[in-house]
């Protein structure tokens, strides 16, 4: 009796799973511009209170607004791009919006996540009545375009804020993950290696929560990068109609392109500067889920 | 070796019965599908049992269905299949699962899509050991790794850590063996284990699992359509067609004088080097061309030697001692006569 290969070949440096996926993934410009404004993007955020120049909440330039019969201060020393018509520093309040907007859309995609996890491991699991109760109210929710819906659930809230503008758009956001869930649960639980783990008297606790997630979860995982972009989308266009948080003292893009309508034509860069930050960012996770889902997908690879 | 040299076991009772089985598939919208057709066999305890024939044969559906693996729905099984007296078939699906990997545990042909590619090797071990044995980590892992030893894997500390795709399909496969052979059962079903393995990596394979399980009086069900590993392995041999059994006799016999002439189609179809122009002597016809065994027999539309009465009747068992075919006009030992003839 031998033993199979006599020299066991090591593959050090691409042993892990995730190295090779790597490589292949930084050889992607779209990849990496994508990474790049991410990473950028969840640095300021989390730095905000260290990058703002000023506090975002503080009329420092209100005397301006008053005296010069100008509502709307100009860019000057110590306030590169201007206050806004409240007099508060421009800048300061895009680089805090930043924050409010990571913020909402981490959570929220979290909520959405959790929660279309749990639908549709049950769907997935439970065949026959259960799942067809939870798809069916799945196909139901994603029949209904998911803007207006996240509209008539925010408007439902009586006194909006962060917290009610995140459920509103985990909600949104949960029948694109249960759907995604329960495909993957399914195929899974075809696969060879859940047979095997039935065959050899594995107990069902442990076949679906050992066996089947961890596999189910990689498709379910990349759809998450690409709903924070649409999640960001999401709240600044809550925001913007005055669904989302109504503190200004606390910044949000959205609601900065909100508070700029009436000043759009005399001063546009009010509108311009929190519609770029929401632009780019949502292209930056857009860019890097795409590029991820693509790597990852087993028919477009090579 | 002879094919009594396991004697003093066969005398024992059978370890598992099969009687009557039959598996029949059903969609919506289309007619029914009986893949397994009132099969039924004996595994004695250290006997090795082969179920032969080729692909949509029945043969893997047999094994899932004693195994109660089949999909619950639009499937069904009906039939006994006793395992030590008890009815595997009509256990509640608790009593089965505590069966599955400590009394009958089963290896499959692929080794890599049969283990969990997001889960450690150890851990796939361990697990199993830890289901079946009143077993803490520590113990588990230590008998993981004398497992993996005893299955060739060389420094098996090491390679508890990695995952599937860091190892070879020998390796896959081997692991596959330990982690079944792990609670020691009583009966191993391997279906077509060697069937994803390059030629060298076989031969290890069916000698480890010669080593392992013949070796322990493990009872073995081994399904193929390799008949060189019949010729290696295997105390009693199924040949099946159509979802039924059509010939069973003991590998000697069925390699000298096969009754039946699929299996006698099947021992031409191997191709041969003596055979002057190299040819090939496949079955001619496939699977599909089958004829329901209630309107005669089933592998008439591709037999040689098929008369009116194969289109008409549904031929029943004859027995000549051990073994029994299913054939209205059994061949005359034609292998002799054919060896007879080459110098």
């Amino acid at each position: 009796m031998t033993t199979a290969p006599a020299v066991p070949r090591r593959r050090t440096a691409t042993a892990r799973p995730g190295a090779q996926t790597l490589r292949r993934l930084l050889r992607q410009p779209a990849f990496l511009i994508g990474s790049v404004i991410t990473f950028v993007f969840v640095l300021v955020a989390i730095a905000a209170p260290v990058l703002a120049p000023h506090d975002p909440a503080a009329p420092l330039l209100l005397d301006q607004v008053r005296a010069q019969s100008n509502p709307v201060p100009l860019p000057q020393e110590g306030f590169p791009l201007g206050g806004d018509p409240a007099g508060r520093d421009l800048l300061s309040r895009l680089v805090a919006g930043a924050q409010q907007t990571l913020v909402v859309g981490v959570m929220a995609t979290l909520g959405g996540f959790v929660g279309g996890i749990a639908l549709g491991l049950v769907a997935g699991v439970f065949a026959g009545k259960v799942d067809m109760l939870v798809m069916r109210a799945v196909d139901v929710m994603l029949a209904i375009p998911s803007l207006l819906m996240a509209f008539s659930i925010a408007a439902l809230f009586a006194h909006p804020s962060e917290w009610t503008l995140i459920l509103t758009i985990a909600i949104v956001q949960v029948p694109v993950f249960a759907r995604l869930m329960r495909g993957s649960m399914l195929v899974q639980r075809d696969t060879d290696h859940v047979l095997a783990a039935r065959a050899l008297g594995v107990k069902p606790g442990a076949i679906v929560f050992r066996h089947m997630v961890p596999n189910a979860l990689g498709p379910v995982i990349v759809q998450a990068t690409l709903s924070l972009a649409v999640s960001i989308l999401d709240a600044a266009a809550l925001s913007f109609l005055g669904l989302g948080n109504p503190d200004d003292g606390r910044p949000e893009w959205g609601q900065m392109l909100g508070g700029a309508q009436q000043y759009f034509n005399s001063f546009p860069h009010l509108a311009i500067y929190p519609a770029l930050c929401i632009i780019v960012v949502a292209l930056g996770f857009t860019l890097m889920g795409e590029s991820l889902r693509e790597t990852l997908d087993p028919r477009t690879r090579r | 070796m002879n094919a009594r040299a396991h004697g003093a076991r066969h005398g024992a009772d059978p370890l598992l019965v099969v009687e009557d089985l039959s598996v029949t598939f059903s969609r919506p919208g289309q007619e029914p599908f009986t893949a397994v057709d009132r099969v039924g066999f004996e595994v004695r305890p250290g006997e090795v049992v082969g179920l032969v024939g080729e692909s949509g044969c029945g043969k893997s559906v047999t094994s899932l269905a004693v195994m109660g693996l089949l999909p619950r729905r639009g499937t069904r099984v009906s039939g006994r299949a006793f395992f030590d007296g008890v009815d595997l078939l009509s256990l509640p699906d608790r009593e089965l699962r505590d069966r599955r990997g400590t009394d009958v545990a089963m290896i499959f042909q692929d080794p890599l899509s049969s283990l969990n590619p997001v889960v450690p090797l150890g851990v796939q071990v361990t697990e199993v050991i830890r289901r079946h044995r009143r077993a803490n980590r520590s113990q588990a892992t230590r008998r993981a790794q004398e497992m993996l030893e005893r299955v060739g894997i060389p420094d098996p500390a090491r390679r508890m850590h990695e995952y599937p795709h860091q190892i070879s399909g020998g390796m896959r496969q081997r692991v596959l063996i330990a982690i079944a052979l792990a609670c020691e059962p009583r009966l191993l079903i391997a279906d077509e284990p060697t069937t994803a393995l390059d030629v060298t990596i076989q031969a290890q394979i069916l000698a480890l699992l010669k080593e392992l399980v013949i070796g322990s009086g493990t009872s073995l069900i081994m399904i193929t359509h390799d008949l060189g590993v019949v010729a290696g392995l295997c105390d009693t041999v199924n040949v099946l067609y159509g979802g039924r059994i059509v010939e069973r006799a003991d590998r000697y016999s069925l390699f000298d004088a096969p009754r039946h002439p699929y299996t006698g189609g099947l021992l031409e179809s191997v191709p041969s080097l003596d055979d002057g122009e190299n040819r090939l002597h496949p079955i001619p016809g496939s699977v599909a061309d089958n004829i329901p065994w209630s309107q005669g027999c089933a592998f008439a539309p591709r037999c040689r030697v098929a008369t009116d009465l194969c289109f008409r009747e549904e031929p029943a068992w004859s027995a000549d001692g051990e073994r029994r075919s299913r054939c209205h006009h059994p061949l005359p030992d034609p292998i002799i006569v054919a060896k007879e003839k080459t110098p």
